[in-house]
């Protein structure tokens, strides 16, 4: 009974982590960027709910609205004010670097305004635990709605990509910038929805996980924002649905690392697979392999 | 009123110039060929008409509009569409999905599906192949999805870079004739080529450019018959 306990606790782990590595990966695609600050939205999105619901003492659904709704503003300022000036920069560092900096800023900004001391963050789900075979098994609200929610977004996300106009734009500007552009399709427009949906995603994560493990730092986005950029390889980056099955693997893996082998081991345990995994399919499980023709 | 009226254009890559200011007009109806060695700067004139690019000097007007600070997304909309040099179709995508990707601009729903119709018909291979990657044509089939997926924003001007680039000699008499279609059909054709011949047998007028300046222009049969042609163009 404990493994489907542990399988379960991963799957739900793994659901943020998904979250999170959508965000990574669609922006890789579009922009061809790793954003190395997406983890800290997580964290803003996190101290966003705090302050409206543990401070302001406002309802949760407030919380996690205020959250989605200043991690896309969030996004798209980055975007705009520290990225998108260096889209045409002759070397891929300068955003790489800049990244690391915004990463930096926003953490720092956090410590300002809210000090280094852990924050108690109350959940923002009041559902009960799921009790099943006479209480053997437990599965908390947090993990039923963790996993729900994950799927809603995944669906949600595959269908406006597939069937919407804005999500065709996004799959052609991925592809080739300049041919989009000569479709009609607004390329800068369509680069700032990519980051809109990405740091949403990311704020949904921070209030999810922050709900399931309830310390809050300054820092708390940085190891899961790491970890979810290794699901998004693990997945293939660029791949959507590479980065949910990254996410959720990653997510057991980490889970059952730490239940059988050891708890300290469990991220050496997490590196360690990806190595594994990238030393047979270098474009990670789902990474696309097409060749161009001349 | 021209349809499109290029006005001592200037371009630059850093600080190379490579466009050093070419004005050349298209009327509406015509075939237009620009002709000229590799490097001469073709391609980057029709990225800058279609605005990838934009000039440090000069005037692109189209239909009596500067289009020089339009942004590029808007110009499709104007009636403007771009085959470019090595087709860049969408790989990942479906041939069908290019193409709808074509008409992205447009919102009539019943309107884009006679142009798909009609995109079919004039190329039967893509209708064969509508479900297939794009990625995952030949060449030939390639380029008429390219062509294919211009068509379907029902541009009034379409400008072609090189679409016999690397074509075995039967698909490029394909191309040749379904350019003289499209054309017949009533769209104004901007030609850039490498084939001098035959694009100089299709076409009306031409401009002949050397490394950023135009240095010759004329009616394509005098073209086709002048010796310092034949020579630098035609391998004769
Ligand atoms: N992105 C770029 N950066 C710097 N220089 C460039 C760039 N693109 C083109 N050039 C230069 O500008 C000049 C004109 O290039 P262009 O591609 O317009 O030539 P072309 O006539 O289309 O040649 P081809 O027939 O080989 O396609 C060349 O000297 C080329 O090296
Ligand atoms: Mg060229």
């Amino acid at each position: 009974m404990s493994f489907l306990q542990y399988l379960i606790s991963g799957i739900s782990l793994g659901s943020v982590y998904a979250l999170i590595a959508l965000g990574y990966t669609m922006v890789y695609g579009i922009a061809k960027m790793l954003n190395f600050a997406h983890g800290d939205v997580i964290m803003v999105g996190a101290f966003t709910t705090y302050t409206v619901c543990s401070t302001m003492g406002l309802p949760p659904l407030l919380g996690v609205l205020a959250a989605v709704v200043l991690c896309t503003l969030l996004g798209m300022l980055i975007e705009k004010v520290a990225y998108k000036p260096l889209r045409k920069a002759s070397s891929p560092l300068a955003v790489l670097i800049t990244a690391i900096g915004v990463s930096y800023l926003l953490q720092n900004v956090a410590l300002l305004i809210f000090g280094g001391n852990a924050k108690s963050f109350t959940s923002v789900l009041s559902v009960g635990s799921l009790k099943l075979f006479d209480g053997q098994l437990l599965i908390t609200g947090e993990t039923i709605v963790t996993i729900l929610v994950c799927l809603v977004i995944i669906v949600v996300l595959m269908l406006f990509i597939n069937k919407t106009k804005a999500g065709q734009a996004m799959l052609a500007v991925s592809e080739d910038k300049g041919a989009a552009q000569l479709m009609g399709i607004n390329v800068n427009a369509t680069i700032a929805l990519t980051f809109a949906i990405g740091s949403a995603l990311a704020a949904v994560a921070g209030v999810l996980l922050c709900s399931a493990y309830p310390t809050l730092t300054p820092y708390t986005g940085s190891m899961p924002g790491i970890k979810a950029f290794v699901a998004a390889v693990f997945g293939g980056i660029g791949s959507i649905p590479g980065a949910f099955i990254g996410g959720i693997l990653l997510g057991i893996i980490e889970i059952f690392g730490k239940a059988y082998i050891s708890s300290q081991m469990a991220d050496t345990i997490v590196f360690a697979v990806l190595i594994i995994v990238l030393l047979f399919k270098p474009t990670g499980l789902l990474g696309k392999n097409i060749q161009e023709k001349v | 009123m021209s349809m499109l009226e290029v006005k001592d254009l200037q371009v630059y890559y850093g600080v190379i110039q490579a466009i050093k200011g070419v004005s050349f007009h298209v009327e509406e109806g015509e075939v237009i060929a620009l002709i000229g060695a590799n490097g001469a700067g073709k391609t980057t004139i029709l990225h800058t008409i279609s605005g990838l690019l934009s000039p440090a000097a000069g005037s692109v007007t189209f239909e009596g509009t500067d289009i020089v600070k339009t942004p590029g997304h808007k110009i499709v909309s104007m009636g403007m569409a771009h085959v470019p040099e090595g087709r860049r179709v969408f790989a990942q995508l479906s041939v069908l999905q290019n193409l709808k990707m074509g008409a992205y601009t447009r919102k009539d729903k019943e309107e884009i599906s006679q142009s798909l119709k009609a995109v079919f018909d004039r190329f039967p291979r893509l209708e064969e192949r509508q479900g297939q990657m794009a990625g995952t044509l030949s060449g030939g089939e390639q380029q008429m999805l390219a062509m294919g997926r211009a068509l379907m924003s029902k541009p009034k001007l379409i400008l072609m870079d090189e679409p016999s680039m690397g074509l075995s000699p039967i698909f490029v008499n394909e191309i040749f004739d379904i350019i003289e279609k499209v054309s017949k059909s009533g769209t104004t054709v901007l030609l850039v080529e490498q084939n001098a011949k035959k694009a100089l047998s299709i076409a009306d007028r031409a401009y002949v450019l050397e490394t950023g300046n135009i240095v010759l222009e004329g009616r394509a049969e005098e073209l086709l018959h002048n010796d310092a042609i034949r020579k630098a163009y035609l391998g004769e």
